[in-house]
């Protein structure tokens, strides 16, 4: 009795992706191993305006919600788009993985991830100008995310940049 | 299935070794694939697949006999949906291989032991369907079928058993009739009138307690709302008036027809339904949800009625998918939505009724909540243009009957339309329920567009609610979610201990120690103390207020802020917090300050729970004191009272789950010393200490694991009669004065009750001699001791 058919059950919503946090204090199996065991999770493509306290709601759907650590601009220390949200068991991170990933909050198509866990300085965005990285480089306008990317907002960038 | 060749997992991060010799695993998991798949989307017929298919496992018999028996048994147990699919290829297989077929029938037959063994009575179920849908391809003798669902109608006989017991019996011969019932009538009427006649006399006798509790609507108007065994009761006398002509059901077996009646039959062996003990946990029952018939579904095909064997079937699937597909919401929303059949049916309606049926389900949906909205939504991206529609008609409609709704119904219903509408930009015409503007607020309709509109400001902001709906609709919006700080400005100076209010504002900014800030506390009157009594160490709720207004009004900025808060000063929150009235005062000054900010009230209670500065009784206790009577119906108190039993709940499985990992530890470590017999003394010696260690741990544990469901059980029982003394002050009131006691403020109350019993019964089944014997005795009015009858009878 104990066949569990896994060609037709697959939980794919839950699985790893392929991002790998390149400051990561570890080897790549080390990595793995917390992510495949976390009960945190990353959630991006926020809202500068997105407060904790919507996070909470949202996430609390899925299960009891231990903490929230809201991604800040590590210049202005104000929000910058992204934030851990991390549960008292993975089961409840699981549900969350399925059914808040690639919903609206603040009418915009969150995304969240595995993480390995949160560390002090992880809250900082990694942008060259103190947000994320993928607001140094795009070059859409995006209100809800201090409009356009840097690279266009500075064109001499574009020149100079490696 | 990825199959993971590069292991560097399993290695430590060593060099790989490549998997020699891994064909035989590869041809079980191709049989597997190849098996799982067959019936789905595919370029040449069913039928051609079906008979290829049998042809390659015909072949491959000789090597992978017990492979293909697990998998066939597997698929017929966890894949419902695709019953007569797999019936056809089983038929296919015992025409080619007739000890085959026998030996499928042994292993199905073993398995139908194993799950009814191990309480997995849905399977059990879809085994048996399995079987009698097998009498159809030839590969069951009909007589021993009917033998079978003799053994099983027989158990209504058996006394001093749980109604559930013989419920369950007779619901799977029932279930089973719309796919065999024809063929089982044909061969041997006079045994299956019998039958029938038998079911007949079970369901007029048996008990019909428990349905008012899980009934989601009261009224009987427009769709009674009917116990399960009863609609389908119902349906397959219909089905019987109509000579078992079923036509809805997809059957591949039939093209099969001049193979299959070649083939020869296997008798099954009798089975004699294990005996009843206490650790048998049947399925509890259920009522039908119904919110639309034919009248509903205006253009396009018929949607068959309530009675009707069709509606039966179709819905049996569409659980079925859901069953099978919840954790994958895209391949869900496309497998309901090419629902074989589909273009004769209104598929939309279907879906729609079947789904909020499972979100409605009492005491607790299949499934997490939240899984039910993103589902919908994915439908609505699948079948934008016709879903939405079909949506937005059931939501309408179940508005129109929020009155006879039961409140923990309404919860969700509130719960899932919010977060809904999140996802649409808040888009809703308002205005078509402009009719609740003109009700008094307690009414459900008014309350109910109040409490969602307090919902999406959580999900969004204040201003934003502002924004969407119509001015009329202003009183119904959410207060703004500010802070009430006591000791704001000079205008205040008068209140007593506003002067220490300020320094210890600005000691908490100064970053003053605790002892400094205990200190400045001393200086705090005590209201309750007479003079000179003792030092000032007791009680003194001015102290607690001056402290955590202040405390709580510098940290008011975000939850983070404040969770930090109580964090830093955890040692001065318990120190004033000693008592059991200590705590009472904390949550109600937790109230003044945020009573405009729910969400927050929340937040902070948990914590304070999680940080042990108040105690579960306590947050009960504070829920039904006087000064939070005029919250009691606001939706934010229950998911407070929820939230605190489910913690106590989960502490009290974690420290048991702890407790038994402990004795598991001593058993093992036993278990060696007896194999290893060591003879040194020191090897003696060391395991005596370890075995004395672990035994102190395991002592320690069972007396945590007592005090926790001591203070588990007397939670309940602060709730109950809490509950009780509510409520017989009401009922009395009202009959002393003649007043309709029916009110509904009551209609709130008694359903908040029924709440508590439906979403923590398996808990409370524990206690049930306690609350019998102190609270729900004889004595009490029959209103409130009907819902505890109703409990029980959820597993009598």
């Amino acid at each position: 009795m104990s066949i569990k058919l896994n060609a037709l059950f697959s939980d794919s919503y839950v699985d790893v992706s392929q991002y790998r946090d390149q400051h990561f204090k570890g080897n790549r199996y080390e990595q793995e191993k917390l992510l495949k065991q976390s009960n945190t999770l990353y959630v991006g493509n926020l809202s500068f305006y997105t407060t904790e306290e919507q996070v909470y709601e949202l996430f609390s759907k899925s299960g009891d919600v231990k903490r929230i650590i809201i991604g800040l601009d590590k210049v202005k220390k104000t929000a910058c788009g992204f934030c851990f949200v991390e549960y008292y068991t993975r089961a409840d991170a699981e549900n969350a993985m399925r059914f808040v990933n690639g919903t609206r909050l603040d009418d915009r198509i969150i995304r969240t991830d595995w993480d390995a866990g949160f560390k002090e300085g992880r809250q900082y965005g990694r942008g060259k100008s103190g947000g994320q990285v993928r607001d140094e480089y795009r070059q859409d306008y995006d209100p809800a995310r201090g409009g356009y990317g840097k690279v266009v907002a500075r064109p001499q960038s574009i020149r100079t940049t490696t | 299935m990825s199959r993971r060749r590069h292991s560097d997992g399993d290695d430590g991060g060593q060099s790989h070794k490549r998997r020699r010799t891994s064909e035989p695993i590869e041809i079980e998991d191709r049989l597997e694939s190849l098996i799982c798949r067959v019936g789905e989307k595919s370029t040449s017929s069913l039928e051609s697949n079906l008979e290829g298919l049998a042809g390659v496992l015909e072949a491959d018999l000789p090597n992978y006999k017990n492979k293909i028996l697990r998998i066939l048994c597997a698929v017929a147990r966890l894949l419902p949906e695709k019953l007569t699919v797999y019936t056809t290829l089983v038929g296919l297989l015992n025409a080619r291989n007739y000890n085959f077929g026998g030996e499928f029938v042994e292993a199905m037959i073993r398995q139908l032991k194993e799950t009814l063994k191990a309480n997995l009575y849905t399977e059990a179920l879809y085994l048996v369907r399995f079987l009698s849908d097998l009498v159809n391809c030839h590969v069951i003798a009909a007589p021993s079928m009917v033998a079978m669902f003799e053994n099983f109608v027989s158990v209504t006989q058996e006394e001093d058993v749980p109604q559930v017991r013989s419920d369950w019996f007779v619901y799977v011969v029932l279930s089973s009739l719309p796919w065999v019932g024809k063929e089982l009538y044909e061969k041997k009427d006079v045994e299956m009138d019998r039958l029938l006649n038998q079911i007949d006399g079970y369901l007029k006798r048996r008990l019909k307690t428990h349905v008012p509790m899980l009934q989601v609507w009261t009224a009987e108007k427009p769709h009674p709302q009917e116990e399960y065994l009863d609609c389908l009761w119902a349906q397959i006398q219909k089905l019987k008036k109509d000579r078992w002509q079923e036509r809805h059901i997809l059957r591949p077996y039939i093209a099969f027809d001049s193979v299959l009646c070649e083939a020869l039959q296997h008798n099954l062996p009798p089975f004699t339904p294990p005996a009843h003990t206490p650790d048998c946990q049947y399925p509890v029952p259920r009522v039908v949800f119904r919110v639309f018939d034919y009248t509903d579904a205006p253009e396009g095909p018929v949607m068959p009625g309530s009675h009707s064997v069709e509606r039966f079937v179709i819905e049996e699937n569409l659980h079925n998918i859901i069953k099978s597909h919840w954790k994958e919401r895209k391949t869900c929303a496309a497998q309901l939505l090419s629902y074989p059949g589909k273009n004769k049916i209104p598929l939309n309606y279907h879906i729609v009724e079947v789904i909020f049926g499972e979100l409605f389900q009492l005491p607790c949906p299949p499934h997490i909540d939240v899984m039910y909205t993103t589902l919908l939504i994915e439908l609505c991206k699948l079948q934008p243009g016709s879903l939405p529609q079909v949506l937005a008609q059931a939501t309408e409609m179940m508005y129109m009957r929020l009155d006879t709704m039961n409140t923990t119904c309404i919860d969700r219903l509130l719960n899932w339309f919010s977060h809904h509408l999140s996802n649409f930009q808040f888009r809703w015409s308002w205005d078509d329920w402009a009719d609740c503007l003109a009700m008094d607020a307690d009414k459900p309709k008014p309350k109910f567009v109040k409490e969602v509109l307090e919902k999406c400001m959580r999900l969004s902001y204040h201003q934003r609610i502002v924004d969407i709906v119509p001015p009329t609709f202003s009183a119904l919006i959410p207060a703004e979610p500010i802070f009430f700080y006591k000791y704001q400005d000079e205008a205040n100076s008068a209140l007593p201990g506003y002067a220490v209010a300020i320094t210890v504002g600005n000691a908490i900014k100064n970053r003053a120690s605790n002892e400094e800030i205990l200190t400045v506390l001393k200086d705090v009157p005590n209201p309750n103390q007479e003079d000179d009594d003792d030092e000032g160490e007791g009680f003194n709720p001015l102290k607690i207020e001056v402290f955590l207004q202040t405390l709580l009004h510098l940290a008011a900025k975000s939850f983070s802020h404040s969770f930090s808060a109580l964090a830093k000063f955890h040692e001065i929150l318990k120190a004033l917090t000693d008592c059991d009235e200590g705590k009472l005062h904390i949550l109600r000054v937790v109230y003044e300050v945020w009573r405009n900010h729910p969400q927050m009230i929340s937040v902070l209670v948990d914590k304070l729970i999680r940080t042990q500065i108040v105690d579960c009784a306590a947050v009960a206790n504070w829920l039904f004191s006087p000064n939070m009577a005029h919250e009691f119906t606001r939706f934010y108190v229950w998911e407070i009272l929820h939230s605190t039993i489910r913690k106590m709940n989960k502490h009290v499985q974690k420290i048991q789950k702890e407790l038994e990992e402990a004795k598991e530890k001593l058993e093992k470590q036993q278990h060696k010393k007896q194999k290893d017999s060591g003879d040194e003394e020191d090897m003696e010696r060391n395991s005596e200490d370890e075995d004395g260690q672990l035994e102190e741990q395991i002592e320690r544990l069972q007396e945590k694991v007592e005090s926790a469901q001591s203070e588990q059980k007397n939670l309940f029982l602060v709730i109950f009669q809490r509950f009780i003394m509510m409520l017989t002050e009401h009922l009395v009131r009202c009959e002393t004065g003649s007043v309709d006691f029916n009110t509904p403020w009551y209609k709130n109350c008694i359903e908040r009750l029924q709440q508590i019993f439906l979403m923590h019964h398996v808990t409370i089944q524990q206690y049930v001699g306690t609350l019998e014997n102190l609270l729900f005795t004889a004595e009490l009015d029959h209103h409130i001791l009907a819902v505890y009858q109703q409990f029980c009878a959820l597993q009598l």
